[in-house]
């Protein structure tokens, strides 16, 4: 355990001093970031007027919907992305093989080789907004409330990234997927919005097909007190479900893995 | 016991089949073929410790599907391996401690950061504590003759200078089983000299075992005294280099700068003429005839450059499948 700690530490060391290279680069993320909560609490206003409610959520408890999606938002620009997305190249490149080669799990060092601060004001504001949204929609933070919550955002990220690495595996056999992880992105924006305001139809395939209501709306109603014993246990076996199966798969996919030419 | 121990190793890929052009684009996207290619055909070899062996082929030969299975990245489709007294690719991590692959075409170093970062981020993957890889690196770094260039970045480093920190990286676990695929390629002459010098050190010092490819031939001929030779995926010679030198090439190219043109029929005294290209000229010599011919053509023509060398190992190894000798 100690070996993989300070593997993690020198990866993200070698990680930040790699992008301190590129300021500007840094500097573009961040202000890409804060236009994209903008707008996302720009296009939320639109649809509250006076007394109005989205799929029977008020205004301040669809606010901490969306800063549920920004904590995920801003772990997948920290995480997510930066290494996932990578995994596709690595496969094109052969230089899967060096990661192949470490006594080392091989899952670990693809999901959490690199890490970019772009996101982490992200989290903050997410974090930030959740609190505050939740206060306003008189909910009562109660240290219960508080783990409970925590527990399911964990089951939220644990899901979002089994769905992603299990695309990313794919890409052993097709080798190009970055289309299907950005088809998975763009599905994961519907969780901007409470799951209820959705048509029931789509609502089943966001919980059942892309389990997008487990990802925001589940931990929006922990917080706001919402949430049934059942929602939380259906949740947390989901997180554990998609977790094992996408530990499995890239187990699998490595047996056909063929490495690039030289 | 053997280090390394393949018994009929096999692999076959799928490879896709598509037609040229818009027609041959449209069939394969709906109908797609494949056929099976034998990358490599029961090979069997051993590999006692310590030893230092070359790995010979053609492009496409199947040599570095063949180091891919022994580092355990290619699942075989047949045959065993046994590699270290582990089965390769169950990537035991007691085996990976044991072996490195070195691949002149890849790097693992972090581009935009000195080699001094890559090398802590491998102690730490290795479970080295920080005086122990600090002892490595010194040492190694010595023997690669590597200083100041461990903290400059690394695309601001030479060819040369970065295949030595890939090497320092590859073996800072001190691996007892080195894989090496082209670890000269593309490096000009004295960077290839240093980086075959450091390998011979590195046996020498730590017992290691050593299987190298190389299009050098000089590399072959300065580091391994036995030679595996594969042509499409089956093994064609195993032996040692002096006998396949030998066969392969009885005689030296000798390439001439002349004064003034010459045609074909004025040098064939002196030997085969390979090529005439205006005042540049390729002869090949037979090996006991060398020293007395070179002094012919120094006395009887006017050069201005001379250079003998063995003909490429390329052109040997395809002559050699032409004449289909088979040992």
């Amino acid at each position: 355990m100690g070996r993989y700690l300070l593997t993690l530490r020198r990866f993200w060391a070698t990680a930040l001093a790699s992008q301190l290279e590129y300021q500007l680069n840094l500097l573009i993320d961040l202000v890409a970031m804060a236009g994209n909560l903008a707008g996302s609490l720009f296009v939320l206003s639109l649809f509250y007027g006076p007394g109005r409610s989205l799929g029977g959520w008020s205004w301040e408890a669809a606010l901490v919907v969306l800063g549920t999606y920004t904590v995920l938002d801003g772990v997948a620009s920290s995480l997510l992305r930066p290494n996932l997305s990578t995994i596709v190249a690595h496969v094109q490149q052969g230089s899967l093989d060096f990661i192949l080669l470490k006594p080392i799990d091989s899952q670990f060092w693809l999901s959490f080789r690199t890490f970019s601060p772009a996101g982490l004001p992200e989290i903050v504001t997410g974090l930030g907004l959740i609190l505050w949204a939740a206060v306003k929609a008189g909910a009562e933070l109660s240290p219960v409330r508080c783990l409970a919550t925590g527990l399911m955002l964990g089951a939220s990220l644990v899901i979002l990234y089994s769905l992603w690495f299990g695309l990313a595996t794919t890409s052993i056999w097709f080798v190009k997927t970055w289309n299907a992880t950005e088809v998975l992105r763009a599905a994961l924006t519907a969780g901007r919005y409470p799951i209820s305001a959705y048509p029931l139809r789509l609502r089943s395939l966001l919980t059942v097909v892309l389990p997008v209501a487990f990802l925001t709306t589940v931990p929006a109603e922990a917080i706001l007190g919402r949430a049934s014993l059942s929602t939380g246990a259906a949740s947390l076996l989901m997180a554990t479900v998609c977790l094992l199966l996408c530990r499995g798969f890239w187990g699998f996919a490595l047996r056909f893995y063929t490495s690039a030419s030289s | 016991m053997p280090i390394v121990c393949a018994e009929r190793l096999s692999k076959t890929y799928r490879v896709a089949q598509k037609q040229p052009g818009l027609a041959g684009t449209l069939r394969h996207f709906f109908w797609r073929r494949s056929r099976s290619v034998e990358a490599v055909r029961e090979l069997s070899f051993s590999i006692e410790a310590g030893e230092m062996v070359g790995f010979l082929g053609a492009n496409g030969a199947g040599k570095t599907t063949t180091l891919k299975m022994l580092s355990g990245l290619v699942h075989p489709s047949g045959g065993s391996l046994m590699v270290a007294g582990h089965v390769p690719q169950r990537r035991q991590a007691n085996f990976l401690r044991s072996i490195t692959l070195v691949m002149g075409q890849k790097q693992q170093l972090i581009w935009d950061l000195p080699p001094m970062d890559s090398f802590r981020v491998n102690a730490a993957v290795y479970g080295l504590d920080d005086s122990e890889a600090k002892r490595r690196i010194n040492e190694l770094a010595e023997m690669l003759e590597l200083g100041e260039e461990l903290t400059r970045p690394v695309r601001k480093l030479s060819l040369g200078e970065r295949m030595k920190a890939e090497l320092l990286a590859a073996l800072l676990h001190r691996p007892s089983l080195l894989f090496l695929d082209e670890p000269t390629l593309g490096l000009d002459v004295n960077a290839q000299a240093r980086v075959r010098a450091f390998l011979a050190d590195y046996n020498r010092r730590y017992g290691a075992t050593v299987l190298l490819t190389s299009h050098y031939m000089a590399d072959i001929t300065a580091l391994c005294p036995r030679v595996l030779l594969i042509h499409q995926g089956a093994l064609f010679y195993d032996g040692s280099l002096e006998a396949l030198s030998q066969r392969l090439s009885p005689c030296r190219l000798v390439r001439l700068e002349l004064k003034t043109p010459l045609p074909a029929s004025a040098l064939a005294s002196y030997g085969a003429v390979e090529a005439i290209d205006g005042r540049d000229v390729r002869l090949l010599i037979e090996r006991d005839q060398l020293t007395a011919t070179v002094a012919r053509l120094l006395g009887d023509l006017e050069v201005l450059d001379l250079e003998v060398a063995d003909p490429p190992i390329e052109d040997l190894i395809g002559q050699l499948f032409q004449q289909g000798v088979v040992q």
